[in-house]
């Protein structure tokens, strides 16, 4: 690290949002002094419910063949028969067992979902910083790059990729989504490089002689993590989602079990119009949760990220708990006064106003915008 | 004007690099088209035969890869993608020209929807953030990660076969005769509109909680508080400040957004059973005819740049800033 000192603000992403943020999410405006918080965002409720599926997801896909109740491959007697206690998710049209195939499909999905995002993740980062860190010829040509794959269509382009590989598993699948999937990480960490690549610690560093590697590791990426994490936070969707596609349109192995394939047989086996709901409704759920649960991750560290999009994503009764008002078109702001005044005069609300820096104030008179604030500071 | 040649000079690196794509992924592969094609027919070729049908597909091992390169330019820019091994000995380009009208008329009215839709409410809720309005977001998240082909499923599992109200596949009644009657029309409507619903319901959520997430942002910059501080009419401020300013990243995200709404309708067709070009490359998938599928994939490629030149051109005129620097 350079000696300078470097205020901990402005080495955090985004550090020109310097908004008094940590008082306005802790909802204790008094008394705690603002100590830098690392994933901050694992605080927010949205994330927390994200990675609790995720964790759920995660432990299937490890214990999921075991606790199966049966083999999903084993036929019975009980033809395209509906959940019931031995087969709590009913059989198909050979008698296999629903609820099994789901549980020993989720390592699958699982594993193309993480080793996608990793590798993609890895690409992202190593193209777009180095196209962001290092700029001129080589940001040219690596963003044209990255810009190529991102406006090319993915699911055909893989499709023809992966139809041509003989004896293809989720490994390939996988390498396949990430060497397809990297673009768009790649594109948003470029930008942000190159928007730290200006700021001043990274100038101490270069002035005090660090190399370029360490500038790169230690003092960029750092600042990139939440980025890169939402960037692989996509990738994973972008990747279940793919896989489950490829799977139901029988790119994949059929013996290979995905919620995909599942999806597959009750397709191609008129599922919907034998009214059998049991085969086809649980599979595009798991996918539907699993999405939402990466989608809710990416929502946390978004307002980790964009503090404005934070105060936005209380909801309206944290919002009130904690004395904030939300006012149309402003950025919301503390109340720094006591709530005596139930009756907000004129005076209460210059002196609301007056610690703010979007301050309507002055002499709003009762129009359109006047009635909306007095509206919303009754509530 | 700067600015639209730098975006035309892309187009045409990503036209190439498609093409180029398209002309190695088959050499690359240990898949031989030609030997696929003589096994369907079981011998039944002779070697004369199976010569010139390695020159047809533009396999020729007699010649160069660089000539191959070449040669498949000079066809590609003549119209002539090959010939379908399904469909046999009719051109690819004749399978597309078919199929193509239906896809892009569906998915183009549907996405057209869906961002107009999207961003209209997408306004709404950013300017009501913090109200009771934050509460469509889990409701929106779970569309937007929902796969498009099973929300289709579910359509047609509910709206066509427990209460059958509108069809479950095809495009028209089978047996219509292809007109601009008015039954014609009413029966491509009526097909059209569960796939439509599907395409717009998936899509549309991404389009909502982007244009929020820009209308919260903008909504606390200077110029709408000023507009605000003037006693403008709100209506006014959200439309025509805030809105106007932060609807700039949904048209270039629109553009981008192209694939991806092209890829998942490619499957929604599958599950309609709708004769677009969806169909016909999963079609091709399973016959493993390469030619058609390269095809198609040229031609979707091919469709979502010139979507893309569109939004461009559009850009231009909604953004002044891009007009500045030419």
């Amino acid at each position: 690290m350079s000696n300078l000192p470097i205020d901990p603000a402005a080495a955090a992403p985004l550090g020109d949002e310097q908004l008094p943020v940590p008082e306005v999410t802790e909802g204790s405006p008094s008394g705690k002094a603002p100590h830098r918080k690392k994933f901050v965002f694992v605080r927010n409720a949205k994330s927390i419910t994200g990675l609790t599926i995720l964790v759920v997801f995660l432990v299937l896909a490890v214990i999921g063949p075991w606790i199966a109740p049966h083999d999903p491959n084993e036929t019975t007697l009980d033809l395209l028969a509906g959940p019931s206690g031995a087969h709590w998710l009913g059989t198909d049209h050979l008698g296999r067992d629903v609820f099994s195939q789901l549980l020993v499909g989720t390592r699958a999905v699982m594993i193309v979902g993480l080793v996608t995002g990793i590798g993609a993740t890895l690409l992202a980062v190593l193209v777009g910083v180095t196209a962001g860190f290092l700029g001129g010829v080589t940001d040219e040509i690596l963003s044209a790059l990255a810009n190529i794959f991102l406006v090319l269509p993915a699911l055909p382009l893989i499709i023809i990729i992966a139809t041509q590989i003989e004896g293809i598993n989720s490994l390939d699948i996988a390498i396949v989504l990430a060497l397809t999937g990297w673009a768009w990480g790649a594109r948003v960490l470029r930008a942000q490089t190159l928007s730290l690549r200006g700021r001043d610690f990274i100038e101490a560093a270069r002035a005090t002689g660090e190399s370029t590697g360490r500038i790169v590791w230690f003092e960029t990426l750092p600042n990139l993590t939440a980025i890169i994490a939402s960037s692989f936070v996509s990738t994973v969707t972008f990747a279940v989602l793919s896989q489950t596609t490829l799977a139901f349109i029988g790119v994949t192995p059929l013996d290979d079990w995905s919620w995909g394939t599942v999806l597959y047989w009750a397709q191609s086996n008129q599922a919907l119009s034998r009214g059998a709901w049991w085969w086809f409704v649980p599979a595009g759920l798991l996918v539907a949760i699993l999405g939402m649960a990466l989608t809710l991750v990416n929502f946390g560290i978004d307002e980790f990220v964009n503090p404005r999009l934070r105060l936005a994503g209380m909801s309206a009764r944290q919002m009130r708990r904690s004395g904030i008002r939300p006012r149309i078109g402003f950025t919301a702001r503390v109340r720094d006064l006591p709530r005596t005044y139930d009756h907000p005069t004129p005076v209460a609300r210059a002196a609301t106003t007056s610690g703010s820096t979007t301050g309507s104030g002055g002499p709003s008179t009762p129009g359109t915008s006047g009635a909306a604030t007095v509206k919303e500071t009754v509530r | 004007m700067k600015f639209l040649f730098r975006r035309l000079f892309f187009y045409a690196l990503t036209a190439w690099a498609a093409v180029t794509i398209n002309f190695f992924v088959p050499r690359v592969m240990k898949g031989d088209p030609v030997q696929s094609l003589i096994n369907r027919y079981q011998g039944q070729i002779d070697q004369d035969a199976v010569h010139s049908l390695y020159v047809l597909f533009g396999l020729d091992k007699k010649q160069s890869l660089w000539q191959q390169y070449v040669e498949y330019w000079g066809q590609i820019l003549h119209g002539n993608l090959g010939i379908s091994f399904t469909f046999f000995p009719t051109p690819v380009s004749d399978v597309i020209r078919t199929s193509l009208p239906w896809t892009v008329g569906l998915v183009g009215m549907a996405t057209v929807i869906a961002v107009v839709l999207g961003t209209l409410f997408g306004t709404y809720l950013g300017w009501r953030r913090g109200t009771w309005a934050d509460s469509f977001l889990p409701v929106m998240t779970f569309f937007s990660s929902v796969p498009y082909f099973w929300l289709g499923l579910l359509f047609i599992a509910v709206l066509a076969v427990a209460f059958p109200v509108f069809p479950a596949s095809n495009a028209y009644t089978p047996g219509l005769e292809a007109s601009f009657s008015w039954p014609f029309i009413q029966s491509v409507v009526q097909h059209a509109f569960l796939p439509a619903l599907t395409i717009v319901l998936s899509s549309v959520a991404g389009w909502i909680l982007g244009m929020r997430n820009m209308m919260v942002t903008v909504g606390s910059e200077d110029y709408v508080t000023v507009a605000q501080a003037k006693g403008l009419p709100e209506r006014r401020v959200m439309y025509g400040y805030a809105a106007r300013n932060a609807v700039l990243p949904q048209v270039s995200s629109f553009a981008l957004s192209l694939g991806f709404v092209v890829s998942g309708s490619l499957v929604m067709e599958l599950v309609f059973s709708y004769p677009g070009i969806g169909t016909q490359l999963l079609a091709a998938i399973g016959a493993k005819d390469y030619p058609l599928m390269q095809g198609i994939f040229l031609v979707i490629t091919l469709a979502v740049l010139l979507a893309n030149i569109l939004a461009d051109v559009v850009y231009v005129f909604l953004d002044p800033r891009t007009r500045q620097e030419g």
